[in-house]
């Protein structure tokens, strides 16, 4: 065929990761142009923010990458800490700590089980990697009562805390995970096919990657050593020792091995953090009404990348602005460059690979 | 790295503005902002534009930018005060590709205008759309802003 | 002339059960590969749910969607059902149950079921609808790609038996197994992998590839039509490993039991490694499949020929 087809992939795909619309140029198989079309899911958070309280807004900021709630209302708490200067105790510290990185252990999950899906593993390696899942989930729902959607965290520490035996659970997950880890490696990273479909598939190059603003997994991928949790920490982060895995090209295929590199890190972190949380009261004693003046900008470490929140307050009850600078926006906006002149079986195991959630870019 | 320093640096450089310092972000006037961010990116090292949005100050608006270094490990705000008759600012995305869908996102929500912006549409609205929803004259009969003291005590 | 027409119906009441029999063994593996448990709640372990999916799909409305090439349309599920209930014409069962041992067994089957392509094609083409077109276009593609390694293996048997004929090829056997000699080995790995391909099984599922194409050449389809796609898909699979059993395996050849049952233990044998396949491996890209059918199957299976030839002849 000589001449250019545009298909619509999406919004309702398979595998767009949620309702994404990429409209594609195709040249036979190959895509020629690729134009994504966003909005699908916008919500208007930002100016449901300037009419919420500080409080209000947590419920909310759960629902931007649904995957990773915690780390998304950690974000938020964090901001709204250091912009009214609220002490946070430390046995509050701890558990944020390891609810983030079992967090980060679920979605990464996700991703992986969704990356084998869309190469064609049809269904086998989701199952293994959501009965992973399952165990952190069902654990959660232990301690503050939801599956997806969890408003823990609250500003200066967290809404309750873990139930007895909950420290024992969490050690037994990470033998099993650690056991897991080793079969998905043989099930899927060493695999002749996988890595023929993912190897040198979706090249980002590690000047492009900065231009672009990418950040995260991705990020380090491409070979950038960067973590925010070593760079900038926050929390208790600089008590613990853990690693930060680089990938060597930043293909997708070291953009799915990172994931596992990770997930490693995180069992590290959460299990030096149990050995060591101390007594206290993580509930935070401090107003039920926050006002303040100023602005100020605050990152973490999403599972996805840096999120990051501006907070401009003018003495009212409620945010003047809240910006959320979300990790997937900027990470999608690199497809449209790496998918000109792959197949349209690349271009889903590009977008697989760059492990999105619309929730967060349209916000 | 400091504010100051950055300060002290880009006055050396371009002595003609008016750089306004504060403790925690620079302001640059609108038409010295193309070449302050060109400095930033070349000599200073600046690579990543992390973040781009912009505040409705009612009798003005600001477009705040983040700026940061790796090889310098400090996080720059920039802010561009512009009027709101004159709602249009150079835009950066020739020199950080992360500013083109930050700026198309900025003009959606906001309608400031970006010059020389290579494909400057809404991003998230539907497209025909005619109106600017985050800003603080926005009116609409069925969004209600809530009371503000609902149930609070002090 | 009697006896003809009630061994065919026999073939049609297998091919009936059998494929309802292999929808349910695919589930049943699917699911324990993936450590879950399957249909469970219609009759004892789900035996039921092929009976129950058979009646939904029956009752299902019958769509036609908008500008079709009428023709081509209606006639594709027949042209991918025909030719695999053909095949069955020469299936060694045992001894003597047969319908018709031709004495050139072997290239009917091979090329009876080489028009299903037709099928595919024009389901692909009278669908009007862009995906579809594309997915037809690529199993065409891959199709004929992998006659040709699975032809050649095919070509070594006969070599070696002497004989088209499958009953032939079949007591050709009765010292040893073919597979177990280490040309034919080869040639059985060859016949495998062209094999799987050309019934579109993961990993050359292309064609029908949920994750980029919803589901290629029968995206149209609705009901019965569907039903006789999916029906086809299974009576290929059975019918693949039915020729690969009595090429390669030794038929219905085996102690104690009766010829039938060893036959259909082996075949069956066979559809569980394809199973077991499709639920393990990712899928090839397009253009590695065809790279991998004409730069590796194809020199691979032709040296095999020429080197086993070379010493059959001397």
């Amino acid at each position: 065929m000589g001449e250019l087809l545009t298909v619509n992939m999406g919004p309702q795909h398979p595998s767009t990761h949620g309702v994404l619309y990429l409209e594609l140029t195709i040249d036979g198989e190959i895509v020629v142009n690729c134009k994504p079309h966003l909005g699908y899911l916008h919500r208007s958070m930002e100016k449901i923010a300037e009419n919420r309280t500080y409080i209000q807004f947590i419920p909310f900021t759960d629902r931007l990458d649904y995957l990773a709630s915690m780390n998304n209302n950690l974000g938020f708490c964090l901001t709204v800490e250091k912009l009214l200067n609220i002490p946070v105790t430390p046995r509050a510290q701890y558990l944020r700590v390891i609810i983030a990185e079992l967090n980060r252990v679920a979605s990464h999950l996700v991703a992986i089980g969704t990356f084998a899906q869309d190469l064609g593993a049809y269904a086998t390696a989701l199952f293994y990697t959501f009965s992973d899942r399952e165990k952190i989930v069902e654990l959660f729902d232990n301690i503050c009562g939801s599956r997806l959607t969890y408003n823990y965290m609250r500003i200066g520490g967290v809404s309750g805390d873990i139930p007895a035996g909950t420290e024992q659970i969490i050690k037994d997950f990470i033998a099993y995970e650690r056991k897991q880890l080793k079969e998905y490696n043989e099930l899927l990273t060493y695999n002749v096919i996988f890595l023929a479909r993912s190897k040198k598939i979706g090249i980002l190059s590690k000047e492009k990657a900065l231009n672009y603003g990418v950040s995260g997994p991705i990020l380090r991928a491409s070979g950038v050593k960067w973590d925010i949790r070593k760079e900038e920490p926050y929390l208790v982060y600089d008590k613990f020792d853990f690693d930060v895995p680089t990938g060597g090209v930043g293909d997708s295929w070291d953009r799915y091995k990172i994931k596992l590199d990770e997930i490693e890190q995180s069992l590290r972190i959460i299990e030096q953090a149990i050995g060591a949380i101390p007594e206290g009261n993580p509930v935070s004693k401090v107003n039920r009404v926050f006002r303040g003046t100023g602005e100020t900008y605050m990152r973490t470490e999403n599972p996805r990348g840096e999120l990051g929140f501006y907070l401009v307050a003018e003495g009212g009850f409620n945010p003047y602005r809240c910006k959320i600078r979300s990790p997937s926006f900027s990470n999608l906006s690199v497809l449209s460059e790496l998918i000109k002149g792959l197949n349209i079986s690349d271009a889903v195991c590009v977008l697989g690979s760059l492990d999105i959630v619309m929730g967060e870019i349209d916000r | 790295m400091q504010n100051s320093d950055l300060a002290l640096q880009i006055k050396n450089k371009f002595p003609s503005i008016v750089l306004d310092e504060q403790p925690n972000f620079l302001v640059v006037p609108k038409t010295a902002l193309l070449d302050v961010a060109c400095f930033l990116k070349s000599e200073l090292g600046f690579e990543t534009c992390h973040c781009l949005t912009a505040v409705d100050r009612k009798d003005k608006m600001e477009v705040v930018y983040h700026l940061y270094s790796f090889s310098n490990h400090f996080m720059l705000t920039l802010k561009v005060i512009i009027s709101l008759d004159d709602l249009t600012v150079e835009s950066v995305s020739s020199l950080w590709r992360s500013a083109d869908w930050l700026e198309r996102e900025v003009f959606d929500l906001f309608g400031i205008r970006f010059l020389n912006h290579p494909d400057l549409r809404r991003i998230m609205n539907p497209d025909n759309w005619t109106d600017h929803p985050l800003r603080k004259d926005f009116k609409r009969e069925d969004f209600i802003p809530r009371p503000v003291t609902l149930g609070l005590k002090g | 002339m009697i006896s003809m027409l009630l061994k065919g119906l026999a073939a049609l009441g297998f091919i009936a059960v059998s494929a309802m029999f292999l929808i349910w063994l695919e589930r049943k593996v699917s699911a324990w590969i993936q450590n879950r448990l399957g249909p469970m709640m219609t009759g004892f372990q789900g035996t039921l749910q092929p009976i129950a999916d058979t009646i939904k799909l029956l009752l299902k409305e019958d769509i036609v969607p908008n500008g079709v090439d009428f023709i081509s349309w209606w006639l594709a599920p027949f042209f991918v059902t025909v030719p695999v209930v053909m095949a069955f014409l020469v299936i060694p069962f045992s001894a003597k149950w047969i319908i018709l041992d031709l004495n050139v067994g072997a290239l009917y089957i091979c090329s009876v079921t080489s028009l299903c392509v037709l099928g595919i094609f024009m389901a692909g083409w009278g669908s009007n609808n862009k995906y579809s077109l594309l997915g037809g276009m690529r199993s065409a593609a891959q199709i004929i790609s992998y006659e040709v390694p699975l032809l050649l293996s095919v070509l070594l048997v006969v070599m070696q038996a002497g004989t088209l004929s499958m009953q032939g090829i079949v007591h050709a056997q009765h010292n040893e197994w073919y597979i177990f000699k280490p040309h034919l080995a080869l040639a059985f790995i060859i016949y495998f992998i062209a094999a799987t391909a050309e019934v579109n099984r993961v990993p050359f599922d292309i064609p029908e590839a949920e994750s980029e194409l919803v589901a290629g050449y029968h995206t149209e389809y609705t009901g019965m039509k569907f039903a006789m796609f999916f029906v086809a898909e299974y009576t290929n699979m059975f019918i693949i490993s039915a020729i690969g059993t009595t090429l390669f395996l030794g038929g219905w050849q085996g102690p104690f039991l009766p010829g039938i049952v060893w036959f259909l233990l082996k075949a069956y044998g066979l559809i569980f490694l394809l199973m077991w396949i499709r639920w393990t491996l990712p899928r090839l890209r397009m253009d590695q499949m065809m790279s991998f059918a004409w730069k590796v199957l194809t020199p691979l299976a032709l040296l095999n020929l020429l080197v086993s030839g070379w010493f059959m002849v001397n």
